[in-house]
């Protein structure tokens, strides 16, 4: 069967089997699709929570990225995960103590203030909408190579097919279905990575298999890594640091916080049936979220050394000296025939998101640095690096470049597609319920009624993919860039007014809103002083700072959520200082959040 | 023993401050600050320091969340907080 029929069929079924489960679980009543997860086991609750959580930034884009930042790229690694053990100690069980079901409406009742809540709206929108941004970044990308289509038309296929899935599905809430997904994604995910782990080291575990030799050398698999890439003018891959050390210190301290303050991630933890329930679940998730995280680092390596091989022979050459392997090398027989290159490299040059430009006229492919070129290269008569691969292709293609079954491809593609769809779905619901519920029907509109509230809603979504889309067709960043700078409006606004709501129980109103408002002030004017107004293209304003990027400390605007943070628990803490106490009764609420006992079912009205 | 709720909220954040101690010294102390020092040893065939910041941090968060979770319900239950 042709690749191209074999993923229609497996992308096919795997969408049959989530509808198929959607039919099948939704004799419940309403409250059963928001209480996700009651009287579902913790163990299939936690593969929910992952599906939920684990989007195209972490399928599609995390490796590829890693891949090109080699150590550096651990800062997604560490900051994606640490930031569990954060949601499970400080937020998870008094939210659910609590016993709301959104992040606004907590907001509004603990700072008892429709205008702090109406705050927590619009952080949440900033947050939720650049994170959707980079999940149409991702979704184009699968769909372009999927359907042999331009990436931009891939982005509006991919704008259409969430639009469906999040608006007539309502998929969200139904465990079973994430469940499903989650299998998917995670066995699409594995699966290349052992074949290709047992191919270059003989070990299937990926995860012991990037420790491992290289097969056939007594040489270690980052130490032909290492050596192959510094050949090549690139940084060592092992020792690579993203930026700087304190660079890679905030972005990794801002993913992490940033993760304890998205709003699709706390409300799985709303609405689990106990609170000792949600410490344990917030486990039960990671442990499902660090078999995808601790692949990772091995496709990202492996892939990168496929990549290195196919269009180099010499690359998994073995030589005796290393002045033998460097003639290897820059060989002119070692660099590939345009001609000869590799069916995949034609699947994705359709899509553009990879390119060929033969600078030096001789037919043949030179992929290096040519920003640090090796001397080997000039004396070959190189003329600049004539490859150009999007990082987000790294992971659909790996089982390619490596040759895998076809059905391996195909499954890749699926699980790609899940990952993507399954999250934006869930942040559409985030933004929908923000601003139908929190926004129009608690604040502007109480008498709205239920039938408007869920148009509302539906129009909300419908905007939002419109938006993203567009911005999605010119990204700020490759998808988990993007993703990070969502992760940082979270962290710089809604993780501190949480965190300061449950343990400081005289923050009032008035510091809360001044510190959120305060954190995600600088962080968006960072981030838009660097990528563009509204992520505009071309309405940059480096100039106003000194016209040179990360002028702040060398900080990237992707990490700039950590200082966001800190800019809003200075303020917070400043105003709540010289502003009215916070009422005697907040406070008794806040001590009674902070004891288990006495949980209730979860409500959403509100207490005013 | 005291067991109001001030002392019961001052061993939850005790235990906060341990677990995050942990949490802090794996991840940004050994993958991050002291990564190019532990460079010079290695795990399993990876050099100390990218692993701890590829691999093992995320293994010590896993099992740090398990352990909270059952030094909590220990307290929880010490204090005669616990949920029925």
């Amino acid at each position: 069967m042709s690749l191209q029929a074999m993923t229609y069929m497996v992308v096919g079924a795997t969408f049959a089997l989530y509808i198929g489960i959607a039919i099948w679980a939704r004799a419940g009543s309403t409250s059963e699709f928001y209480v996700a997860g009651g009287g579902v086991p913790p163990v299939l609750n936690g593969m929910a929570t992952g599906a939920d959580w684990m989007s195209a930034a972490s399928f599609i884009s995390m490796a590829g990225l890693i891949a090109n930042m080699g150590y550096g790229g651990g800062l997604f690694l560490m900051g994606w995960t640490g930031g569990y053990v954060l949601l499970a100690m400080l937020l998870a069980p008094y939210l659910r103590k609590f016993g709301k079901f959104t992040v606004p409406q907590f907001v509004g009742d603990r700072f008892y203030s429709k205008a702090a809540s109406c705050v927590a709206v619009m952080c949440l929108l900033a947050a939720s909408l650049t994170y959707i941004i980079g999940q149409m970044t991702g979704v184009g990308v699968a769909f372009s190579r999927f359907l042999g289509v331009s990436n931009s038309t891939g982005v509006f296929i991919g704008m259409g097919i969430v639009f469906m899935y999040a608006v007539f599905g309502g998929m969200k809430g139904i465990t079973y279905t994430q469940v499903a997904q989650y299998c998917v994604l995670i066995l699409a995910y594995t699966i290349p990575a052992i074949f290709i782990s047992m191919t270059l080291t003989g070990n299937p575990l990926p995860q012991l298999g990037l420790g491992g030799d290289f097969v056939g050398t007594d040489m270690s698999l980052l130490g032909k890594l290492d050596q192959v890439v510094m050949d090549l003018g690139f940084p060592q891959y092992t020792t690579m640091t993203r930026i700087s050390t304190l660079n890679m210190f905030v972005y990794t301290m801002s993913l992490m916080i940033g993760t304890a303050g998205l709003p699709h991630v706390i409300m799985r933890f709303f609405t689990v049936p106990s609170v000792k329930a949600a410490r344990s679940s917030a486990g039960w998730a990671l442990v499902f979220i660090a078999i995808l995280y601790t692949t990772a680092p091995g496709v990202a390596a492996m892939a990168r050394l496929n990549l290195h091989a196919s269009v180099n022979t010499a690359v998994k050459k073995d030589y005796a000296t290393d002045e033998l392997r460097n003639a290897a090398m820059f060989a002119t027989e070692s660099s590939i025939r345009y001609d000869d290159r590799p069916d995949w490299m034609k699947r994705w040059e359709v899509t553009g998101l990879l390119k060929f430009e033969d600078k030096n006229g001789d037919g043949r492919i030179q992929y290096y640095n040519d920003k640090n070129t090796p001397a080997g290269a000039t004396a070959a008569g190189w003329k600049g690096s004539e490859l150009s691969v999007n990082r987000d292709i790294m992971v659909l293609a790996n089982p390619e470049i490596a040759k895998l079954p076809n059905w391996v491809i195909a499954l890749v593609a699926a699980g790609g597609l899940a990952a993507a769809l399954s999250t934006a779905a869930g942040l559409l619901l985030a933004i929908s319920s923000a601003i139908s519920h929190d926004l129009f029907k608690n604040i502007f509109m109480p008498d709205m009624s239920e039938k408007n509230e869920l148009m509302t809603g539906k129009i909300a979504m419908a905007c939002s993919i419109v938006v993203a889309g567009y911005l999605g067709l010119n990204p700020p960043d490759f998808a988990a860039g993007t993703v990070a700078i969502a992760f940082g409006l979270a962290a710089s606004s809604i993780f501190p007014a949480l965190m300061m709501g449950i343990f400081n129980k005289k923050m009032n109103k008035e510091g809360a809103m001044a510190g959120m408002l305060a954190g995600i002030g600088v962080t968006m004017i960072y981030v838009f002083a660097h990528k563009g107004l509204f992520f505009i293209k071309g309405t940059e304003f480096l100039g106003l700072f000194g016209g040179k990027a990360n002028f702040f400390l060398g900080i990237e605007p992707n990490a700039f959520g950590a200082i966001g943070a800190l800019v809003n628990f200075a303020v917070a803490y400043v105003v709540s200082k010289i502003t009215p106490e916070c009422p005697e009764h907040i406070q008794h609420m806040v001590e009674s959040v902070r004891t288990p006992r006495g949980a209730k079912a979860v409500d959403g009205t509100h207490a005013h | 023993m005291d067991k109001s709720g001030e002392a019961y909220w001052k061993a939850v954040l005790t235990l906060i401050a341990q677990v995050l101690a942990v949490w802090f010294f794996v991840s940004f102390g050994c993958g991050i600050l002291f990564a190019d020092a532990l460079n010079s040893m290695s795990i399993g065939g990876y050099p100390l320091g990218f692993w701890f910041a590829q691999q093992g941090s995320m293994y010590v968060f896993v099992i740090l969340i398990f352990v909270y979770g059952k030094l909590m319900n220990n307290l929880d239950i010490k204090f005669d907080v616990h949920e029925e």
